[in-house]
């Protein structure tokens, strides 16, 4: 593997194309909708080339402020625009584990891009997707030729990690670094949490994720599903009689949220994620191959504004639903969502009712006939900032639909933390964690969604990172 | 892997099955479930477990063969292994304290019934255990039932083959008339629960179900197994399986266990027709 060499120095001065911004190619909407293959294609090496030769490459690169884990943005993009594509993806692995996956996934508009100085008057540059071209430049590779970050001097000690999603994930490769043992446990029985279970194989295929993981095998990350922790072991009985010196809770935010409308509980209403797990976890759109079924809707209506409402409808899409509404109660602008996956579902079908307020959910002989909504205006900024919806009067209406899908959010799973009692939690259940992860528990730290509710993939995995920097710290303080 | 370490067919359809799995085993209580894949397209299912030995390391459980999930296991063997098994999960049922207690265990239920009484035997209650089938091929544990220092084993058949010939309910109506009860709980097919309720509400008997709703994870994350109780919505896998009987919305659980009728009858029948095992 070539060293990464230093940043700057000697490299003659960049000059930047002054070109438009690169675009993702990807399939056409009518085509794509139908299957479950990935919708965006991937720069190829020469869009890389020319999307990286936009970058300014400035002094004070603040795109690196703008990332949740402070990749040297400026650095990896220098190396693909000097074609040294594996020192690329190792400045990248130095700060992410899984960029294959954030490259797909993270908000980058919000965060680097939304940091980028050539944003200001025109497109930033795509640092998003050339992360993923480089991370699929590494998975593309035969696996000795992979980027291995390096692992630490064996110290003897031995963490135990809950959870591999990204916050689990990130936390344990960064634990190898510093040459502790790292044992994953994993509930379900597939490795990557909602990359997994969560995510839809058009967006994120799960062999990506399942070749990052793989990477951390190689790295010495020890994985092991059908654990529950809280369950088949406490987080006691891993400090003690399992052996481990640490462990970090990484097992997200758990219990889907519903509205608690009338007929929740009719058949062919669904959490999304029960739809999503059926669908990506289980492969219910191979049903009967795969033993999994889902029901297949022919009118479903999706409440909710989030990526999972997006994932769940542009789902529902493929497995066949001739029509799919979205059902939000604000307006699009304040959709949490990422503008691409709005943008896509859209193009994909997905018919967005705004502005409606889900008042009870009609059925018939046990199955779902209806959502009755209520149209909603746009009155006054709450303390979320956005304006808050208000009710319009008698404008109550009906959507025909035989599936509801509820996506408006989760809630802290209690199996972990009702059987660790001295684990301080907040009022709604979520554990109580500083900046750097640190519980009210010596030993055990957390970071992910059940510390800080629903977030996305890259702020777990920054908080796992900075987890893994503490336990190190409390590791050696302690051994000291 | 869980290798599978016992396996006897206790009627036509119904089969036990031990498991080697040592961790689950040194936690499993009664009325609490685990969730096991069969291979690498299975899907998850739940199964309470029938009976565990946290010193020998091994746990099992009782299925009956209904679609192809049970079909395929029904044709795995000792020596064979499932590909995921995890638990135990669930909260275990509540046995300490309840004084006279009745259990009616019905059908496959007598599996979940087995354990539950034998711990509340073993936590000083006295308890009548009323064991339920249609008939006698499919009447099962009974030794088992009757090696427990029981108040009394009543058994009951549809037609009289084994037993009294009477539903369940007519020996527990007996009971909560006598005034001998301070509590009953119920486990089997849900119309059944469901009447055994109905049964005690009449006498005030406090009456706990063992539930078995779908699930997809058993875990909380999927809510595939909520159960209005009480007008409240519960989860069946984190907030259960047990319930107060007299709060459960029984229509609408049976009406929620027949999402997936059709597209269980399919893949059966399409595994039947691949499998040349199949009688």
């Amino acid at each position: 593997m070539p060293q990464v060499d230093a940043p700057g120095g000697e490299k003659p001065r960049h000059k930047p194309s002054r070109g438009p911004r690169v675009a993702m190619p990807e399939r056409p909407a009518a085509e794509r909708a139908r299957d479950f293959d990935e919708v965006n294609l991937g720069y190829t090496q020469e869009q890389a080339k020319a999307e990286a030769d936009r970058c300014l490459q400035c002094k004070n690169p603040t795109c690196i402020e703008g990332c949740p884990v402070n990749i040297d943005i400026k650095s990896f993009i220098r190396h693909i625009i000097d074609a040294e594509y594996a020192e690329g993806v190792a400045v990248l692995k130095e700060r992410n584990a899984l960029p294959a996956v954030c490259g797909r996934v993270c908000p980058q508009e919000e965060q680097c891009e939304a940091a980028c100085v050539l944003g200001k008057k025109g497109q930033p540059v795509a640092i998003g997707r050339l992360e993923r071209w480089l991370g699929d430049f590494d998975l593309a590779c035969e696996l000795g030729e992979r980027c291995e970050p390096e692992v630490g001097a064996d110290t003897g000690l031995r963490v135990a990690v809950v959870g591999s999603g990204p916050a689990g994930l990130a936390c344990a490769g960064e634990l190898r670094r510093f040459g502790h043992g790292v044992t994953v446990f994993e509930s379900l029985h597939a490795l990557g949490g909602v990359l997994t279970y969560g995510i839809p194989e058009f967006r994120l295929p799960k062999a990506i994720v399942q070749a990052e993981i793989e990477m951390l095998g190689i790295m010495g990350v020890e994985f092991v599903t059908d654990v529950v922790v809280g369950a088949t072991y406490t987080v006691d009985e891993l400090l003690t009689e399992q052996g481990y010196d640490a462990v970090f809770v990484g097992n997200g935010a758990g219990l889907p949220v519903f509205l608690g409308i009338s007929g929740e509980n009719l058949n062919g209403v669904y959490s999304a994620n029960e739809f999503l797990t059926r669908v990506n976890l289980m492969r219910g759109y191979e049903f009967p191959k795969a033993d999994t079924p889902v029901w297949r809707g022919h009118k479903v209506a999706v409440i909710g504004g989030g990526n999972v409402a997006m994932d769940s409808a542009r789902t529902a899409k493929r497995l066949g639903a001739e029509d799919v509404f979205l059902v939000y109660r604000r307006s699009e602008e304040e959709m949490p969502a990422r503008k691409e996956e709005v943008h896509h579902a859209r193009e994909e079908g997905i018919e967005f009712k705004m502005l409606c307020s889900p008042s009870r959910i009609e059925g018939h002989d046990g199955w779902v006939t209806g959502l009755v909504a209520t149209r909603m205006e746009l009155g006054e900024p709450d303390e979320s900032g956005r304006r808050a919806p208000v009710c319009v009067l008698d404008s109550e209406f009906t959507i025909d639909c035989d599936t509801v899908i509820v996506a408006v959010g989760t809630r802290a799973n209690p199996l972990l933390t009702k059987t660790t009692p001295d684990l301080e939690l907040t009022r709604r259940g979520y554990i109580m964690a500083d900046e750097q992860g640190a519980t009210s528990k010596p030993g055990v730290f957390a970071g992910g969604d059940i510390v800080t509710g629903s977030a996305t993939v890259i702020l777990a995995m920054g908080a796992g990172k900075r987890a893994a920097q503490a336990i190190d710290e409390w590791l050696v303080t302690r051994s000291q | 892997m869980f290798t599978i370490i016992h396996k006897r067919q206790l009627s036509e359809s119904v089969f036990e099955m031990g498991v080697q799995a040592p961790a689950i085993a040194r936690k499993a209580k009664a009325g609490q479930f685990l969730m096991l894949r069969v291979d690498e397209n299975g899907e998850r299912i739940p199964l309470t477990f029938s009976d565990w030995s946290a010193e020998e390391g091994w746990i099992r459980f009782i299925f009956m063969r209904v679609g192809k999930t049970t079909h395929k296991l029904s044709h795995f063997e000792v020596g064979d292994a499932l590909v995921d098994v995890v638990g135990p999960l669930g909260v275990p049922t509540h046995v300490d304290g309840l004084g006279r207690v009745a259990v009616v265990g019905g059908g496959v239920g007598a599996a979940v019934a087995y354990p539950v009484a034998r711990a509340m035997v073993a936590a000083g209650n006295e308890v009548t255990v009323i064991l339920g089938a249609r008939n006698d091929d499919l009447l099962i544990l009974e030794d088992e039932f009757k090696a427990l220092p029981l108040t009394e084993l009543i058994v009951c058949t549809d037609d009289g083959s084994a037993g009294r010939k009477d539903l369940v309910t007519a020996p527990l109506k007996e009971l909560s008339a006598a005034g001998v009860l301070d509590h009953a709980m119920a486990i089997g097919p849900v119309i059944m629960m469901k009447f055994c309720a109905a049964t005690t509400k009449e006498f005030d008997v406090p009456t706990t179900v063992s539930l078995n709703p779908i699930m997809v994870d058993g875990t909380g994350m999927c809510g595939a197994c909520r159960v209005t109780v009480g007008g409240e919505t519960k989860f069946g896998c984190v907030d259960g399986p047990d319930f107060d009987g007299h709060l459960v919305d029984f229509e609408e659980l049976m009406s929620r266990q027949r999402v997936y009728v059709d597209d269980e009858r399919l893949a059966d029948a399409e595994y039947s027709r691949e499998c040349s095992c199949h009688k």
